[in-house]
Formats: C-alpha cells, structure tokens, sequence
C-alpha cells in the first residue's frame, strides 16, 4: 500500500486521528487514550497487518512528551509511524507488549530515560541505569553535574 | 551485592551469569532461575558498558557525530557509520558519487566478513574447538590489514563521512582485496570441513534454542538470527540502499530456527558476501570520491529515518531536526537490544549447559545493546 492508501484505509478506524505532513512515511498522531485499540487494529487487520514493531521511543518537546512507534508490515512492506502526546508531569500511557514482546525491552527503556509511566506493563523496572538512578536523563532539562560536558 | 547463588527449598535456583563471563563476550549480566539444570528463566541485566550515546549525540554536529557510533557495534563499525551517512545525507537531499557508493558498499561486505568471522571463531570457541579461532583470525587480520591501509584505522574506521568517503582508496586497494577474495573461497570450504560437518557439532547445535517464526517477528528480531527463524528481513533485499540494487546475491532464509540454523545463515552470508565484493571490485567507477558539502551541515526541520542491514541485523537512526546544526534527538534502533529481548523465550525450558550455544549464535556485541 502506498502512502496515499494507507492515508485513506487509516481514517475510518479512529476519528481523532491528525496527519503531519512532509515524511518519508505516513505520520499520524492519535489521542494517548485511544492509542492502544488502534495499534492493536493496525496489527490485527489483515490489510494493514502491522507485525513488526522496530523502533519505539519518546522525543521531549519542553512542553510535552511524544511518544513514537514505527510501525513495518513484513508481508505488505509498507511503513507508518504513530504518535501520541503525553504530558511531561505525570506522563502515563498503555502499554504495547501484549501485541508486541519486543516493547516489553523498549518501553523499560523509555521508562528509565524519559520517566513515561507504562500501565499494565508486567515488568517496569530500569533496564539500563542503576536501581537508585534519580531523574530522567534524556529530557533536555536534565543535568548532571558530574558526568556531563557542556560543549 | 548479587548474591552468587541462591535456593529456595524447592530447588528453585537463582545464578548469576556475568557480568565477567566468557561466554558472554563483554559485560552481560544475566540472573537466571534454574531448576536443577533446566533453565525457567533469564533475566538480562544491561547497563554495564553504557555511554549515553545518544545523549552525547545531541551536543555534537553531523559530522561529529557519526565518529561516536563507531563505538557502538565496534564489529560493524562502517556499517554504523554509513547508516548515519545516509542519514544525513537524506536530511541533505545529497546525492553520492557512484565510486564513493561502490567504495561504501565494498568496505560494508569486508566489514561483515571481519564480523562473522570473528563470531565464528568465537562461536566455535564457546563449545568447546579452540583450534578454529585461530583460522578466524588469520583471515580476519587480512582485512584488518586492507582497512587500516585505507582508512587508518583497524577497529573503529570512522570511513564514511556525509556525501562519501573521507578519502579515496589506496593505490593497491583492488589487488589486495581480489588477493584476499580468491584465498578466501577455499577457506569457507575449510571451515565447514572443520566445523560445520563435525557430528559433535551438529549435536551440540541442532534443536537447541529455538525461536519460531512468530516469535521472531513479535520480539522484533532481525539479521541472520531472524532469517534463520525463516522470516524475509534482509535491508539489502527490502530496502536497498547504494548500489545493492544493482548486485546479485541470495537472501538466506533457514527455517529450522535452532542455533545450528542460525550458524548455517552466517555461513552461506559470507560467500554472498564474497559474491558481492567480487562483482563491484573490478567496476569501481572513476569519479569524486565525496559530494562537495557545505563545511557546516545543517539538516532542514523534519524527521529521518534510515535504517541499513549491520553483521547482526537491523540498525536504525532516528533523527529529529529542529533545523540546527546539531540533531535535536537521535535514537539508534540496536539490532542486538531486540535479538537479546528474546532470549528468555529460546533458552526457557532447555538446559543450561545450551545457554552457550545460544548466546553464541545470537552474535551479541554488548556495546550495541547498552549504547
């Protein structure tokens, strides 16, 4: 499916949805209370058939947080990223690892980096830093007085 | 501290693997709960070698930054540097030389074989045949040798700079790469005379670790480790970049999904590789070895994504631009952190003494996973 079609076959699933134009790939935002039905449409639907989840992270914006999924179907090889804005202070969203095994890695990921709480999720924990890490180290506002070289 | 073992009075154990273990080749830490010797679960620790690369990432320009992931899957070090090349370069909207592209895409398949050769040393290594990490090396150092003729450097090359190469290749360059190709053939026969036919082996290896074709793709695997488990993920095939879309190779697809599969698509990935090199060796087009760029790059506002097919799998970078001269969040998509993800399900239910043969065919490189 092409970027156009995949456009047209994505409107009637959610009414929220907003697209962002200019990308290599298809780039739509969706309300972070709905994301999780439609990740699981976008999975499940045998046209769209979204089986392989190979990037998921989170970029800080200072105002907000997006969450961003990128989205490959092995069978009909088209792309789409899916995004969902979160708010910085108390940042929760659903997780994905019941669809896909490999966010149950990512989202620990982003949990320790960016400080997104992920609901239902069997395991949070820190993967990378230590258990007694304070804050979190990939929003822009965070400082180490320590360890980090100011260039 | 970790406490090194553990019992409850059922028997349940709980070990430590790691975080200095030789089978784990680097800083892995792996807490696993045994049942006598069949493992219930693995639980990877990660962290040990990690730089915050991604952090650093966003102080440093375009063209600084790609030195870095040089040092993330230090195997792979072009491979990483040419997928945050072609990054940029999509940002740019730059179109590459042909002699630089057949310079890239040469120096990409001399990189997978230094990789899988030394994994297949090590491989072989961590059951227990000491002798073929000896052959591995012998090979492997040829390569050394012709990298650090043309880049300066063995391990960490840092080759590839937006728009091209850094430089042009040596003088000798294409003799002493067919040198080495037409010694080369006869050394995969070698191999699969030492290794690949051993009955020893092959026991070791075969129905150990498996990983079903579903589980592949939902834990997000990719490289031979996925193709062994009969899922189509080549880059080279799926998204070619540079002039793969010109060459002739096979994808490999196993579908046995144990480890002895997974050796057998490394192995027959390097004679394509050997049949790629040899169809681009003798044609490098005269020419500019590198696009004229300006000396401060700036990426317009906007989202990039390039990903690219590294010795172990699937590399993603992820650029987020708010139009500076520097990224504003960079994120590599590792292909080793998913591999690993599914580790619990492919050793889960074996026996401990096969987490080796499964570590040693999953190819890990910890650096890549820690970042």
């Amino acid at each position: 499916m092409d970027n156009e079609a995949l456009k047209a076959s994505l409107l009637p699933l959610n009414a929220n949805l907003t697209f962002e134009e200019g990308g290599e790939w298809v780039n739509v935002f969706v309300p972070y209370n709905e994301l999780k039905p439609l990740l699981k449409t976008l999975q499940g639907e045998p046209d769209l058939y979204f089986n392989y989840l190979f990037c998921l992270t989170c970029v800080d914006w200072k105002t907000h947080l997006t969450m961003v999924y990128h989205l490959t179907s092995l069978k009909w090889q088209h792309n789409l990223v899916v995004k969902a804005v979160l708010n910085r202070e108390n940042p929760q969203i659903e997780t994905v690892c019941d669809i896909w095994k490999t966010a149950e890695f990512l989202e620990r990921e982003v949990y320790e980096l960016f400080g997104v709480e992920f609901l239902h999720h069997p395991d949070l924990r820190r993967l990378i830093l230590t258990d007694d890490f304070k804050g979190w180290p990939l929003r822009k506002d965070f400082e180490d007085p320590v360890n980090m070289i100011k260039l | 501290m970790h406490q090194v073992l553990s019992s409850t009075p059922e028997g349940i154990f709980t070990i430590n693997v790691g975080p200095q273990h030789p089978a784990t080749h680097g800083v892995l830490h792996l807490v696993i709960t045994l049942n006598g010797e069949t493992i219930l679960k693995i639980e990877p620790h990660l962290g040990y070698i990690h730089r915050s690369i991604e952090k650093m990432c966003e102080s440093l320009t375009y063209r600084q930054f790609i030195y870095v992931t040089s040092r993330m899957d230090y195997l792979s070090a072009h491979i990483n540097n040419h997928a945050c090349a072609l990054c940029v370069e999509k940002g740019l909207q730059v179109e590459v030389p042909m002699r630089a592209q057949y310079i890239r895409v040469i120096m990409d398949e001399l990189t997978r074989l230094a990789s899988h050769e030394l994994w297949w040393g090590a491989m072989a290594m961590d059951v227990g045949a000491f002798t073929p990490f000896f052959y591995a090396f012998r090979e492997r150092e040829t390569i050394n040798e012709i990298m650090e003729e043309t880049c300066g450097a063995r391990l960490t090359m840092n080759y590839m700079v937006p728009g091209g190469v850094m430089a042009d290749i040596h003088p000798q360059f294409q003799q002493k790469v067919k040198q080495f190709i037409a010694g080369y053939k006869n050394k995969i026969a070698e191999y699969n005379e030492l290794v690949t036919g051993n009955v020893i082996f092959q026991n070791r290896m075969k129905g150990v670790g498996y990983l079903s074709t579903e589980d592949a793709i939902s834990y997000g695997c990719s490289g031979p480790v996925a193709r062994a488990s009969g899922v189509a993920c080549d880059v080279r095939k799926r998204y070619p970049y540079d002039v793969y879309a010109q060459v002739q190779f096979d994808e490999i697809i196993e579908t046995a999904g144990d480890s002895f599969a997974r050796y057998l698509v490394r192995i027959r990935e390097m004679e394509q590789s050997v049949r790629i090199i040899e169809q681009l060796i003798d044609n490098i087009p005269e020419g500019d070895y590198q696009a004229k760029t300006k000396a401060v790059l700036k990426l317009p506002k906007g989202e990039f994504y390039q990903r690219v097919e590294t010795a172990r799998g699937e590399l993603g970078v992820y650029i987020v631009s708010e139009g500076g001269t520097t990224p504003y969040r960079i994120k590599f998509r590792s292909p080793g952190f998913s591999n690993l993800s599914a580790l619990n399900e492919m050793a889960k239910g074996g026996k401990i003494g096969d987490l080796v043969a499964t570590m040693g065919t999953l190819d890990l490189v910890i650096p890549d996973i820690d970042r």
